[in-house]
């Protein structure tokens, strides 16, 4: 079975967030790129099942030289092989289509990625993907078994959760269920030793446009200072929650 | 060029999310100078959104969509975009709408755009103004392609009532088949859930323990809230995972969140931060979730709480 893993490079989550060239980009100065951890738990899973399941583990980027290093980190986790599409990643659309071309080469039976990005947070590359294949679909996974030639897969709904089985190919959004954290694997030295030796192979882009630019980024407003209340004082609480800030 | 919104139903009756969307909608119809209607799967119950400014409502009754897929209502929706020759698709950010929306796009090989915070600045180029980096930041997104679908965050844009003709048309789709099917369902029945709260009571650690959550629970009765908890009481197992809300956990976008004994770690904050409205309640003033309060209450809450419950249940 082959499972391709769509990786994300993104800021780490305590990064201080800053644009520059006139707002119109992200600041990367000084920031700690990670494996976006909803791929995380995605790329966890996959790697269980090349026990399980006897799978090929293949994980994908799109981006430019300074996401080889995640990579390697996913290799160093245990992936069979790396794959980066050398190019900027502008949108959710043109990414979706560079990856798309490649699983038209390539025939995965399950392609995993997470939910959404913790950068962007636009929760549409899965999808999109999952649309431009014409494959099945299922984000928000928290639980899959693929069993001859079948999947069943768990999604969390508002207050519950769905159980849909699935023919191959099918294109999974991970989440934290999927494994736990405590699940996460930790490159050990040979693993890091190992994944040296595993091929990391760069392929060239298609240029495919992007269709949703951003073109000037805003931080939010300065947020006023917290209204201190007493806790003796409660019906000042009660009275602010109605009157001024009108949310009760 | 029309304005189609899929107002989302559950047992029936529309969603308070549907009808966001399809304020927003009309509001778009306007400045755009077009009529605005709305799609409904399986609602016999639709006309509330007449109160909401939709010209016509299309009704798809159809048996193969009595579970949601994202594939056979995606295909359903293409069915109605492709009749209708709409140019712009509105969805809520509900659970359901986002991911068919991001299946839908790849279909039609359309243009789509989440998290949504207000109406297009601009129509030519189509700019329009989206959170990103966990709402750290916003930007302003030039999006181009003959189809846009626009996902709406929750609680950015209110409920507008306007007059509408709503006139309800029946709309026939040709037959959905599909290689996935929904199985089972567990749902938990009388629970206001978390995606669907306008408030949310929400605790950690503070509350010592698993067996002080009747206090949580009573808060957010009294409130009509839902409740939630924080990641390192899921892990220990206080609550169920299904509650932790935070970067790994359910996004929270309510008007008011109630963080009981929960000191605001980042990645937690970076799952409630497009709440309006955040309540801190801990014994610790150097937390660091009073900066990112609105109102705090530096004191016990096991002391603060049962005070707060009595005095919420006598006000009504």
């Amino acid at each position: 079975m082959n499972i391709l893993v769509c990786i994300s490079n993104v800021p780490d989550t305590t990064s201080k967030i800053n644009f520059i060239d006139n707002d119109s980009k992200f600041d990367k100065n000084g920031v700690q790129f990670i494996i976006n951890p909803n791929d995380e738990f995605g790329l966890t899973k996959a790697i269980w099942m090349k026990d399980s399941n006897n799978a090929n583990v293949t994980v994908l980027t799109v981006g430019d030289i300074s996401a080889d290093a995640i990579l390697r980190k996913c290799l160093a986790i245990g992936a069979d092989k790396a794959i980066r599409i050398d190019c900027e990643a502008i949108d959710a659309s043109s990414v979706s289509k560079e990856i798309v071309e490649h699983c038209n080469e390539v025939k995965y039976d399950l392609v995993i990625c997470g939910r959404e990005s913790i950068d962007y947070n636009g929760g549409l590359v899965p999808g999109l993907i999952a649309g431009y294949l014409d494959y099945n679909f299922v984000t928000n996974c928290v639980s899959l078994d693929i069993e001859n030639g079948k999947a069943k897969c768990s999604r969390e709904i508002s207050g519950g959760i769905e159980v849909s089985e699935s023919d191959l190919p099918l294109v999974i959004g991970a989440q934290k269920g999927l494994v736990e954290e405590s699940d996460l694997i930790i490159p050990n030295m040979r693993g890091i030793m190992m994944a040296r030796q595993k091929p990391l192979e760069v392929l060239s882009a298609k240029n495919i446009k992007a269709r949703a630019i951003d073109k000037k980024y805003f931080k939010p407003q300065e947020k006023a200072e917290v209204k201190l209340i007493k806790p003796d004082e409660l019906d000042k609480l009660i009275d602010l929650l109605e009157n001024e800030a009108k949310v009760i | 060029m029309g304005v189609l919104v899929y107002a989302e139903s559950e047992n029936n009756i529309i969603k308070k999310s549907a009808l966001e969307a399809v304020s927003y909608g009309k509001a778009l119809a306007e400045k755009i100078g077009s009529s605005l209607n709305c799609v409904v799967i399986n609602c016999s119950e639709p006309n509330i959104l007449k109160q909401y400014g939709t010209d016509k409502i299309f009704n798809i009754t159809n048996d193969s969509l009595k579970d949601f897929t994202s594939k056979s209502y995606s295909n359903a929706l293409q069915q109605v975009i492709k009749a209708e020759n709409t140019s712009i698709l509105i969805l809520s950010s509900s659970a359901d709408s986002k991911y068919l929306g991001a299946h839908l796009a790849g279909f039609t090989d359309g243009s789509f755009i989440s998290n949504v915070v207000g109406i297009p600045d601009n129509l030519d180029p189509f700019t329009v103004k989206r959170s990103c980096f966990t709402n750290k930041g916003f930007s302003s997104t030039e999006l181009t392609g003959d189809i846009k679908i626009i996902s709406i965050s929750a609680n950015s844009f209110g409920l507008i009532e306007n007059n509408g003709h709503g006139k309800i048309e029946d709309f026939h789709i040709e037959d959905i088949s599909s290689t996935i099917t929904v199985s089972n369902i567990e749902k938990q029945s009388g629970k206001v859930t978390i995606a669907d709260a306008d408030v949310v009571v929400s605790a950690g650690r503070g509350l010592k323990g698993p067996e002080n959550w009747h206090l949580v629970e009573e808060l957010a009765e009294v409130l009509g809230a839902a409740t939630a908890c924080s990641k390192p009481v899921s892990d220990m197992g206080w609550r169920p995972h299904s509650e932790h809300v935070g970067q790994t956990g359910k996004p929270v976008s309510s008007n008011l969140y109630i963080a009981i004994g929960i000191s605001g770690a980042i990645q937690h904050l970076a799952g409630i931060n497009s709440s309006k409205v955040k309540v801190v309640i801990n014994n610790d003033p150097e937390a660091p979730f009073f900066k990112a309060a609105d109102y705090g209450i530096v004191g016990d809450a096991f002391e603060v709480i049962p005070q707060l419950i009595t005095k919420l249940k006598n006000r009504k």
